[in-house]
């Protein structure tokens, strides 16, 4: 039981990872029909800012914790989300309209080329953070296995509900969001509503940057250490949550990113650390096979 | 008379096959014009270009004393017209409510619940449906909010494409009786298009016909529901 329990958590942790980095690739997916590659590289642009924005604070003297990770966050949020749309104005812009096959190919060139950029700036061994936030309470005690829930596994979750709360709002009730959904369903008919389609275009991939910088700011936490591949494993498994969810459903991708997680916490757990990886995607492929749609996907018939 | 539009010798193609081929006409302050038409003859080509998506390829559009020729299609929307396109194009997954919210989007929320209460005294049936999906309605009332969500940006030209298609005749009266008092209480210019002759030239206060992207005849609504080359071709034996 106490095993259980620790795998639970440990699943929710990460799965809370996956989920925010899994809506900017169904986000886009659902408003230009491409998987954004590069994506995953965003994330890790997330994690590499929130760490040099920790170390300068640390030169100017700003050591007091709450405000550090406070500023740590607004900064990489800000700083990574004008990749994010910067990736999109320079390299999948000027192919709108081109034939399929275009912007994927491009997206992966944009995923290499962001990985080499941060090995080129940053070097290829892997950045240390000094722990900020450490300890735990023990949920269990006596028994020889002891439950332990981190303080920064709390604050990752609660970072996310929070996030996930501002988020559904922002897309449901705003008129960004009401945008942001209209270019969705119809981008010709959008236009003729005065809608700017390329501005909801590009604050698409600023949101789905922002959503993955929090991400990469919390793993840089949780983990204390980054290096310029993270992205590529991170960013297929959140592909992955993406697609077992319902490519293009926003619920669908943080459930698939909770799920994903939780299949990699127990396999690793219960059976073995080196198949995990394994595990998830082999998942993926069974669900790919009985429901295509993904978990909460909608089947494309209301498209005219 | 101010003319609020002015098409001159308007060439439009897609790729290489030419769908307009010199059009010119304009529209009056304050008036309902009609072009009227056989399937496939550009109309809705016509009031595409006009808003920019197709971009005419030669020529002249000038709205209000401004040329809009070559401008994105949002930015000509922003100045002040409207359209309600073929297929009527309604959000499917969007709420009655949230499609016309989106229609006010140039606008903002200020003067949002009286737009709103407007439309509804319009078409009472969008606010009993306020809280379905678009998709879920039935065609005559997708036409209804088509129609209600392009008066949401307060346009002051309103281009209307063949509100009737499709639609049972009892419901298409009500449509254009309501297309009628838009532009008898709200002083507001109508550019209708229409397959339907007979119902778009009693309303009209003049008429265009269009015949393989040219413009073959113009007249009043009266006269061209009179003159008997209109009546052979659009009205009788046909539509
Ligand atoms: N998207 C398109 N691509 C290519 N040809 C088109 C397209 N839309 C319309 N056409 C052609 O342009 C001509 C005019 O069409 P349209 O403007 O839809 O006529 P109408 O509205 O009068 O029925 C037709 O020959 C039609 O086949
Ligand atoms: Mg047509």
């Amino acid at each position: 039981m106490e095993p259980f329990l620790q795998f639970l958590i440990n699943g929710i942790t990460l799965g809370s990872i996956y989920g925010l980095i899994a809506i900017g690739y169904t986000m886009v997916y659902g408003i230009i029909g491409m998987i954004n590659f590069a994506h995953g590289d965003v994330y890790m642009i997330g994690a590499f800012n929130a760490v040099i924005v920790y170390l300068v604070l640390g030169i100017l003297g700003v050591t007091w914790v709450p405000l550090a990770l406070v500023l740590v966050l607004l900064l990489a949020v800000v700083l990574t989300s004008t990749y994010g749309w910067a990736v999109e104005r320079l390299a999948y812009r000027p192919l709108r309209g081109s034939f399929r096959l275009a912007p994927l190919i491009t997206a992966i060139g944009m995923s290499i080329f962001l990985q080499n950029y941060v090995q080129l700036l940053q070097g290829a061994r892997n950045k240390p953070l000094p722990p900020v936030i450490q300890g735990s309470f023990d949920l269990t005690s006596g028994s020889d296995f002891v439950v332990k829930l981190g303080f920064m596994q709390i604050l990752i979750v609660v970072t996310t509900v929070a996030l996930m709360v501002v988020f559904t709002y922002l897309i449901t009730k705003t008129p960004l969001g009401r945008s942001q959904r209209a270019c969705e369903q119809d981008q010709k008919m959008a236009s003729l509503l005065g809608v700017d389609v390329n501005r909801t275009i590009g604050l698409t991939f600023v949101i789905g940057a922002s959503l993955a910088a929090v991400a990469g700011f919390m793993v840089t936490l949780y983990y204390g250490v980054v290096d310029f591949y993270i992205g590529f494993l991170a960013g297929i498994k959140a592909f992955t949550a993406a697609v077992l969810g319902g490519i293009g459903s926003l619920p669908g991708a943080m459930l698939g990113g909770i799920l994903i997680g939780l299949i990699e916490a127990f396999w690793s757990g219960y059976f073995s650390v080196e198949y995990k990886d394994v595990a998830a995607f082999s998942i993926l492929v069974l669900v790919l096979i009985f429901r295509p749609t993904g978990l909460l996907g909608r089947p494309d018939i209301e498209k005219v | 008379m101010n003319k609020v539009l002015t098409i001159e010798n308007v060439q439009t193609f897609y790729g290489h096959i030419q769908a307009l081929h010199g059009v010119s006409l304009d529209v009056d302050e304050g008036e309902i014009a009609t072009l009227i038409g056989a399937n496939g003859a550009g109309k809705s080509t016509l009031l595409m270009t006009i808003c920019g998506d197709p971009q005419a390829r030669s020529g002249r559009i000038v709205y209000k004393g401004e040329e809009i020729t070559g401008k994105p299609t949002y930015e000509i929307m922003r100045m002040g017209i409207a359209q309600s396109p073929e297929g009527r194009r309604i959000f499917p997954r969007m709420t009655v409510l949230e499609n016309l919210q989106i229609g006010a989007t140039i606008l903002g929320p200020d003067r949002f619940e009286e737009d709103l209460a407007k439309v509804y005294e319009l078409f009472p049936i969008l606010k009993e449906r306020e809280r379905q999906r678009g998709g879920t309605l039935s065609g005559g009332e997708q036409q209804m909010l088509a129609i209600g969500r392009a008066l949401m940006s307060r346009p002051r030209l309103l281009l209307l494409d063949e509100p009737s298609l499709g639609i049972a005749p009892l419901i298409v009266k009500r449509i254009f009786e309501a297309i009628r008092r838009i532009n008898e209480e709200e002083k507001m210019t109508i550019f209708l298009v229409e397959q339907n002759a007979h119902h778009a030239l009693r309303l009209a206060h003049r008429g265009y016909v269009m015949v393989n992207g040219r413009i073959q005849l113009t007249g009043s609504g009266r006269d061209l529901l009179a003159n008997p080359e209109v009546r052979a071709a659009y009205l009788e034996g046909g539509r």
